[in-house]
């Protein structure tokens, strides 16, 4: 959908450089230079077919090599889909609501797509406290997206608490990654 | 507990990896006891050094060496007083162990106080001659109430899960039954997705679990003599922390069905559910008082995790702990009138001890940096919590007068979750004399 519109604005500056090369020839009006515009029009439908192909080959969602999904930007790069929280609290971080929010967009534009949100903690604390802690950092989330136009149906979200770290190690840099919530796709 | 491990070995057929155990903290105030060895006759086994060790792992005695003794009587009329007086010894436990009639293993056994010059308790202890381990706890447990008429919980099991190659795709979680020790560790149950808060019922014939074999966490019941599993709770969101009541007629848990982690119990016979906090903050890990009556859980209704009490008739909550930014996961102890519960001090978290109705301050049990799961064994003496060591899950007995702390770790991978099972039917049969 993005690309259509990307495809739509290039159109649009097409047209906007032909009438501001017309308003700024005073001799725009010659009968010679009319066919070179006419010529130019047909051209013009053209490259607008050529980057709609290109739109549609970079979908809102892509399969990697290892079977995962993953919601992929305009520019074909993975978004990134780990938020990370401070310790014993479940607050978004400010940096992360516009990537959710990309999220968010591609989830609404598929809603064939569903998405499992996980939370996670790191392993100081009780566990079964954590269990908690991670649902509710999943629930932010959840949250988040639904406020943004994700359907319920859409969304499952689950916690494992300090039970699937991604740094096994007991110091601040492995607990910081391991506060977090991941979004998966299938 | 026989019938317990074969049903357990029918479940899995693993491989069982024996705890190491490391004594961590001094002993030097523990009051000095002897325990002579016994006197081993044909085709009987020496218990002595399992005595020796379940007594030192009280943290209330002394064990003194045998090179020291002086002599080594068998029985108490061999005893000869000044030399158990010049080592300063309060106690001497003398016996002998040996084959009876019918093929059972018997150890009879004299606990004789030094000072009072007086045979305390004198008895006979049988089982199998098969088992002479299970005969030895025996003889421990009838000792320690001897010398301080609190019985011994030496014959008792723990569970624990030992969690193997975490993050590997090999990641394995085993949930164990053990003796409190350590020894004779038996696989109950095997999973490649995590268990958690392993719980006894009070007849020791049942532990409930959370597993997440169904993706995420759901609650479920073993039954250890047939081996079979049934699930209990699997609503959507958060199933965990469940915990049996003292009559074994409900299961107080953890739901999040309805919005939020919130505390219900579960008549067993029924399966009706209720509904025992209703608040937006996290409540989770409740435990039951012994009179049944209240429920002690966690919550952060008050801006961090705190301990509560509710009343599960009147759903009266009063709040427990206001020292710290971190309590949480409250163990009740058999005299019902103390706790342990998780403590975040300055320097980590640790395992701490205090009075329900809060009139003393707090005492830190344990000193390493990330204790948690504290478990306390029914006779309330002993305790035991997980923590980590060289980034490697451990299992820590500490006596909780805080004076010995044993380490129990599994070469196999991180051990967690420690749950002390109540006292459990015995093999072994006491005669007093």
């Amino acid at each position: 959908m993005s690309h259509l519109k990307n495809g739509a604005w290039i159109a649009l500056l097409l047209v906007c450089g032909l009438l501001t090369a017309c308003a700024s020839q005073t001799g725009c009006g010659t009968p010679e230079e009319e066919p070179v515009v006419v010529d130019e029009r047909p051209e013009a439908p053209e490259p607008a077919p050529v980057p709609e192909p290109e739109v549609e080959e970079i979908p809102d969602f892509m399969e990697l090599p290892d079977g995962s999904v993953v919601a992929v930007d305009s520019d074909g790069s993975v978004i990134r889909s780990v938020f990370n929280f401070e310790f014993d609290e479940s607050e978004i971080g400010s940096g992360d609501f516009r990537v959710l929010q990309q999220h968010a967009d591609r989830l609404t534009r598929n809603r064939d797509q569903s998405v499992t949100i996980e939370g996670h903690c790191d392993e100081r604390g009780t566990r079964e406290y954590n269990l908690a802690l991670g649902e509710r950092r999943a629930m932010a989330v959840q949250d988040f997206l639904l406020a943004n136009g994700v359907r319920p149906s859409q969304m499952s979200a689950r916690s494992f608490g300090e039970e699937r770290p991604v740094d096994t190690g007991s110091d601040e840099a492995a607990w910081a990654k391991n506060r977090r919530v991941e979004l998966k796709y299938e | 507990m026989k019938r317990l491990l074969i049903a357990a070995f029918l479940v899995v057929a693993g491989i069982s990896y024996p705890f190491e155990i490391v004594i961590d903290r001094g002993v030097d105030t523990l009051a000095p006891i002897a325990i002579v060895p016994f006197r081993i006759y044909e085709n009987a086994i020496d218990i002595t050094p399992i005595v020796n060790s379940d007594l030192s792992s009280s943290g209330q005695f002394r064990p003194i060496d045998e090179a020291n003794m002086l002599s080594l009587p068998s029985s108490a009329e061999e005893v000869q007083y000044h030399d158990w007086r010049v080592l300063g010894t309060d106690y001497v436990v003398v016996g002998s162990v040996f084959v009876d009639g019918l093929g059972l293993l018997v150890a009879e056994f004299e606990v004789i106080d030094v000072n009072q010059e007086q045979v305390l308790q004198s008895g006979q202890v049988k089982g199998h001659v098969e088992d002479p381990r299970s005969l030895a706890h025996h003889v421990s447990d009838e000792v320690f109430r001897a010398m301080t008429g609190i019985s011994g919980a030496f014959s008792t099991r723990v569970a624990y899960v030992l969690v193997e190659n975490r993050t590997q795709v090999d990641e394995r979680h085993t949930l164990m039954v053990a003796d409190f020790d350590g020894e004779r560790e038996t696989p109950v149950l095997i999973s490649d997705q995590p268990i958690l808060s392993p719980a006894w019922s009070s007849d020791g014939k049942q532990l409930a679990y959370v597993s997440f074999e169904a993706g995420s966490s759901a609650i479920h019941i073993l039954n250890l003599e047939t081996g079979q599993s049934r699930l209990l709770a699997n609503f959507e969101g958060i199933n965990s922390a469940p915990a049996f009541s003292p009559d074994g007629s409900h299961i107080a848990m953890v739901l999040s069905r309805d919005g939020n982690p919130d505390i219900y119990t579960i008549e067993v016979a029924s399966n009706v559910i209720r509904r025992i906090t209703n608040h937006r903050a996290i409540d989770t890990e409740p435990v039951w008082e012994l009179n049944g009556e209240s429920l002690l859980f966690t919550s952060d209704r008050g801006g961090s995790p705190q301990v509560y009490r509710v009343n599960v008739d009147s759903l009266r909550v009063t709040r427990l702990t206001f020292e710290g930014t971190y309590n949480a996961r409250p163990r009740v102890m058999p005299d019902n009138t103390h706790f342990i519960f998780v403590h975040r001090s300055g320097t980590g978290f640790h395992i701490a001890w205090r009075d329900i109705e809060g009139n003393r301050a707090a005492r830190i049990l344990s000193s390493n940096v990330l204790d948690e799961s504290p478990s306390v064994a029914p006779n309330g003496v002993m305790m035991m919590y997980s923590t980590k060591s060289n980034r490697k899950g451990i299992l820590s007995i500490v006596s909780v007068s805080g004076e010995v702390e044993y380490k129990l770790t599994s070469p196999a991978g991180d051990v967690i979750e420690p749950a002390w099972s109540p006292y459990l039917p015995l093999t072994t049969t006491f005669v007093e004399r």
